[in-house]
């Protein structure tokens, strides 16, 4: 039997390749076969079993900010093949096909938003651009949004969704992780809260950098979290993995995230976190130890 | 064709060299190059790792913080130092070693030599992730001089996590990678038999990151590799870190961290 042609509707894919063409969802959980709208209408949802599908950077945005209060900043930053690098096909080609599937040009979308009254610099990773993967320029993005938060005292909520490092651009990618670290060390020491949303999946560098350092650390249900792939692991050490092993609970019950919230509770989570945490902006300036000494004219203050 | 070929054999012969047995690893470095090293063990929260070592040593009679990838030459020191993969452990004695080298102004040189940090459930348990991102902000703020040497491997972020510095030096025949080849490989064509050619397009060897602007110096390995002298290589390592020392100690601290800042900062900026 050939699979029917099938139309695309724009909801959340389940865990399936990218771009995967679906007029049916059948949960992955339940194996329930979900209408559409009924979906939607649940967030993204599985309204039996309560399997979080994955979402978009857009819909999430969307579910979460006071309707156009969402100013996207640095848009126009897009990935360069600085490597020449070419694996099945060329790097340049993949960026263009996740160009053109998602509509955006990089992995990240950041800029400035309203969530529950409170005035926030707001990061939303893409699974669906090349695995979230996490890229020069998608470390330039986050970084550009961690500065702002900093310059004009702003909490940062960041939503991580990536399979980490990218792959096709090699050592420049990994020094991402340190471009962003250092700069979520100084928002840290300048006193401007930073909340980290783990969603299914986050792993490998990105999980070794940005998210992890949030000062809260909430996940969703179910969410697939870790650094190396189970995989990766049963390769290399031939281990029986417990079960439920790197899901957003197993990390609860080891210590390293403080919250799993569903999807459906996340705006009243945030709403208190930012309530607590920014009872007034991210708060007065704080009288810092050691002066952070910005470089003289740097680009970062046009930009 | 062929000429692809030949640049990925000889992207290869390097990260054969950079894992060749007989290769020094750190502890050779250390004996040659500093008096007095004293290793601490610890991380004071679950364990010693011995796949990362460190402790003070000296230097022309001045103390600096050792921080080193260690790997094992025969079996049992091989399982002993679970093949030079850390564990969160070795990430945390690690940081414990940065806050002290900052307490008592001791600058601090980092060896490299993994390729990765573990890939075992305990690790992720323990958070392995969560290690390597609390390093690379302390590195990235430390407030001394920190050299970051690679002398085999450097595996993806389990190399960074105590890569993090002023200069970053490498070995003639030294490689630092996103991902080693093979994991590359199996990722990018499922195909762990296609590791020379992702070898040659990652981009890893110790000429590809000067050409990038990432390593600031190649240190020269005595003729066919370090493995060929251990006196020669240590000399050679030894002569760039007295010089890169002295000119980091030049600097003053605000313009250090600030300028550590913006090293990190500049990589893959657009504006």
């Amino acid at each position: 039997m050939f699979r029917p042609k099938t139309r695309y509707v724009a909801l959340p894919s389940p865990r399936a390749g990218v771009g995967e063409e679906i007029d049916r969802l059948i949960c992955p959980k339940c194996d329930t076969s979900l209408e559409p709208a009924r979906l939607t209408a649940a967030l993204g949802v599985c309204y039996r079993c309560g399997y979080h599908f994955r979402l978009r950077a857009p819909e999430r945005i969307a579910m979460l900010v006071e309707p156009g209060s969402f100013h996207e900043e640095d848009q126009a930053i897009t990935a360069t093949d600085v490597l020449g690098f070419t694996d099945s096909q060329p790097y340049a080609k993949r960026i263009e096909q996740s160009r053109a599937t998602t509509g955006a040009n990089e992995a990240v979308t950041w800029g400035e938003a309203m969530l529950a009254g409170h005035r926030l610099v707001l990061v939303a990773l893409d699974f669906a651009f090349m695995g979230g993967s996490m890229g020069a320029a998608t470390g330039e993005k986050i970084t550009n949004a961690i500065e702002r938060a900093m310059q004009g005292r702003l909490p940062l909520l960041i939503i991580s969704a990536s399979g980490g490092a990218r792959m096709q651009e090699g050592m420049l990618s990994l020094m991402q992780l340190a471009k962003t670290s250092a700069a979520l060390g100084r928002l840290a020491a300048a006193g401007v809260p930073y909340i980290s949303l783990l969603t299914d999946p986050t792993m490998g560098g990105v999980t070794a950098s940005f998210a992890s350092l949030g000062d809260v650390i909430v996940a969703e249900p179910g969410a697939m979290i870790g650094f190396a792939g189970a995989r990766v692991i049963q390769q290399a050490t031939y281990e029986t993995l417990p079960d439920g092993f790197q899901t957003a609970e197993f990390l609860l019950a080891h210590g390293m995230i403080d919250l799993v919230v569903p999807r459906a509770e996340l705006p009243a989570v945030l709403r208190q976190l930012l309530d607590l945490y920014a009872p007034n902006g991210a708060g007065p300036e704080l009288q810092l130890q050691r002066p952070i000494q910005t470089a003289a004219p740097a680009p970062a203050a046009t930009r | 064709m062929s000429d692809n070929g030949t640049v990925a054999a000889a992207t290869w012969e390097q990260v054969e060299l950079a894992r060749h047995p007989d290769r020094p690893y750190a502890l050779d470095y250390v004996h040659a190059i500093f008096n007095n090293f004293l290793e601490l063990h610890g991380d004071r929260v679950f364990g010693d790792d011995h796949a990362i070592i460190g402790g003070p040593a000296s230097l022309d009679s001045k103390t600096i913080m050792v921080i080193a990838q260690q790997k094992g030459r025969t079996t049992s020191e091989r399982a002993m130092r679970n093949f030079g993969m850390a564990n969160p452990e070795g990430y945390r004695k690690a940081l414990r070693l940065v806050r002290q080298a900052e307490r008592f102004k001791f600058p601090i040189v980092a060896f490299v030599d993994t390729s990765g940090a573990f890939p075992g459930a305990g690790a992720e348990e323990r958070g392995i992730a969560w290690a390597i991102a609390e390093n690379l902000v302390a590195l990235s703020a430390a407030r001394i001089p920190i050299l970051t040497l690679v002398i085999g491997e450097g595996g993806s972020g389990g190399a960074l996590g105590i890569g993090v510095g002023d200069r970053l030096l490498m070995m003639e025949h030294s490689i630092y990678s996103v991902a080693m080849p093979e994991a590359c490989a199996s990722i990018l064509w499922r195909d762990i038999a296609r590791k020379v050619e992702a070898a040659e397009a990652l981009k890893l060897t110790a000429a590809d990151l000067k050409r990038l602007g990432l390593a600031d110096e190649i240190i020269p390995e005595p003729p066919g590799g370090a493995h060929n002298d251990y006196g020669l290589a240590a000399d050679a390592a030894a002569a760039a870190l007295r010089r890169h020392l002295k000119n980091l100690e030049s600097i003053d601290t605000d313009r250090l961290v600030e300028e550590r800042y913006q090293r990190y900062r500049r990589i893959g900026a657009t504006a």
